[in-house]
């Protein structure tokens, strides 16, 4: 029996005719919750990938504020909320104070899903990785929104890339997952997690690269951060946004960058599984971990053309991860799943080997730039 | 087999970056820490000398801003006695023709940088204030001091090589003091 339903029969003693307050309580409390860890782990978040940024540059990032400088978020957070909210005079208002919501919104959405324990989960859906996947590609439709909105060429430049960025990135990322659920054999993210006694970014290594690198795109962040390209449209899609609404897309943003650490900790590296520690600890330390190396990323790799890009896309990850799915569809149809040890070893070869041939094709230099 | 062709830079870039982790931050947190500045700096102070001064005010005509406030009167040995030395530091550009331009020697560029105050008031310099009780003259226009003073070629050195002259940055240990706040 599960907590809801021992709930919902305590109710009925009570309270008789009142059954349906046991859907509502634990939906209010649910999203009490989640939002309380997503804010404050976005304030975590926003704070470690400024000095974990600074450290990479040898610099020391924020630390003025609270020890080693914490609460400057908080700052950041509070000067960014009194700031005027300006909107553009021949932009559109509506679509303008829109936006950010429909940014903002599905992010918070895809929580729902995320397992932070073996049934801390807030819907278990039966479909619950294909909901992340559909909600987090509404984002889309919130940057694309602004971008238009602003009545800006900067801003609609970026939505532009966006798009075309997203389409592009949408297709291995997916594929890459396919190959997750196969070896899972469920779409639900309990089953994914509890199917990991050895977490999955060892048994299709190359799944793991590709769905990292789709994930990047998908966050928008380096080397994929074509649409934020300071050096060349300004600010982006938000280049018109302040106050309030920036805040918005500011918090959509490490909020994203949250769900996916998570997300790349559920699928790949073994969810909130682990010894020791309470699962809930697992899960942040995973995501934070995941996080890092995306921060490393940030701090290292110069960013991409557009032209790059959509070929790193289409001639790259795709293939790759079309090659990726079959390997694993064959694996897990003809091997015996004693012999996980041998599918990982073989896809580890098969990772190296694909992507040293993989890289040949992106080589840069004399003068010319063969994509 | 040749890997410099194959994404080989990434991994390196990579490995660069997470070698600076474990490198001490280059920022130096201004008004905690300081960096140990060249002896050859030409500060932006003014050392006066009144021993040396004998109330003459070529400082004061040589003086672009008219800057320089000097009054005197003759004293007992048919001197002048300086009443009054005064300059303000928010006008002076300290381009030092003063300095050059004292037959004395009585005045003198100094080596201190930090010259900011709250207040308009607080900039204006005395008789007093200017006097070297703990100022250090620099080798500014003064060509004995400055050959006294080690050679260098960098403006930081490290705390053993001074003497010597050395260019060594030197490294500040993370101390607990660090990422205090202020």
């Amino acid at each position: 029996m599960t907590l809801l339903e021992q709930f919902r029969l305590w109710l009925a003693t009570i309270l008789p005719g009142w059954e349906w307050l046991a859907y509502v309580v634990p939906a209010i409390v649910g999203i009490v919750v989640i939002l309380g860890f997503v804010l404050t782990m976005v304030i975590v978040f926003i704070w470690y990938e400024r000095r974990l940024l600074g450290r990479f540059q040898i610099r020391l990032g924020p630390n003025r504020l609270g020890p080693e400088g914490v609460f400057q978020p908080i700052a950041t957070a509070v000067k960014i909320l009194l700031k005027e909210d300006v909107v553009p005079e021949k932009g559109d208002k509506v679509l303008h104070w829109l936006a950010p919501v429909i940014v903002f919104v599905p992010v918070l959405m895809i929580f729902a899903v995320v397992p932070f324990g073996e049934r801390a989960i807030l819907a278990d859906l039966n479909v619950g990785i294909v909901y992340v996947v559909a909600i987090s590609s509404i984002s889309v439709v919130g940057i694309y929104a602004a971008g238009w909105a602003s009545n800006n060429k900067y801003a609609l430049i970026s939505a532009l890339r966006t798009v075309a960025q997203m389409v592009s990135y949408e297709l291995p990322l997916i594929l890459a997952i396919v190959g997750v659920v196969l070896m899972a054999g469920s779409l639900s993210m309990t089953q994914i997690v509890a199917s990991q006694d050895i977490p999955f970014f060892i048994l299709q290594p190359l799944g793991f690269v590709i769905f990292f690198l789709g994930t990047l795109a998908e966050l928008n962040r380096c080397p994929f951060d074509l649409l934020e390209a300071d050096s060349e449209i300004v600010a982006g899609y938000h280049i018109e946004y302040s106050g309030m609404k920036f805040a918005m897309f500011y918090l959509g943003e490490y909020g994203h960058a949250l769900a996916y650490s998570c997300i790349i900790a559920t699928l790949f590296l073994g969810g909130w599984q682990g010894p020791l520690l309470p699962p809930i600890m697992w899960l942040v330390i995973k995501a934070l971990v995941v996080f890092s190396t995306i921060v490393w990323i940030r701090g290292t790799l110069p960013r991409l053309r557009v032209d790059q890009l959509m070929a790193f896309a289409w001639k790259g990850l795709l293939p790759m991860a079309i090659i990726n799915l079959f390997m694993i569809a064959a694996e897990v149809l003809w091997l015996p799943e004693t012999m996980l040890w041998i599918m990982g070893a073989v896809n580890l070869i098969l990772a190296a080997g694909l992507i040293l041939m993989w890289s040949k094709l992106f080589t840069l230099g004399g003068g010319r730039v063969e994509v | 087999m040749k890997f410099e062709r194959y994404g080989i830079g990434i991994a390196k870039g990579m490995a660069i970056t997470f070698k600076h982790l474990f490198r001490p931050p280059i920022t130096v947190q201004y008004p905690e820490e300081k960096l140990v500045v060249s002896r050859r700096i030409r500060g932006n102070e003014l050392v006066w000398f009144p021993d040396r001064c004998t109330g003459c005010a070529t400082c004061a005509k040589s003086c672009p801003q008219g800057n320089i406030e000097i009054a005197t009167h003759v004293g007992s040995e048919n001197n002048y006695v300086v009443d009054k030395f005064e300059l303000d530091a928010g006008r002076c550009m300290f381009c030092g023709l003063c300095v050059e331009s004292c037959p004395y020697e009585a005045l003198a560029m100094g080596v201190s940088y930090e010259q900011a105050q709250y207040r308009r008031g607080d900039l204006v310099w005395s008789k007093e204030e200017l006097q070297p009780l703990n100022k250090r003259p620099s080798g500014y226009a003064r060509p004995e001091i400055e050959a006294a003073l080690p050679k260098q070629s960098l403006l930081i050195y490290g705390d053993k090589e001074r003497d010597e002259g050395g260019q060594k940055l030197r490294l500040i240990p993370l101390s607990k003091k660090r990422g205090r706040g202020v």
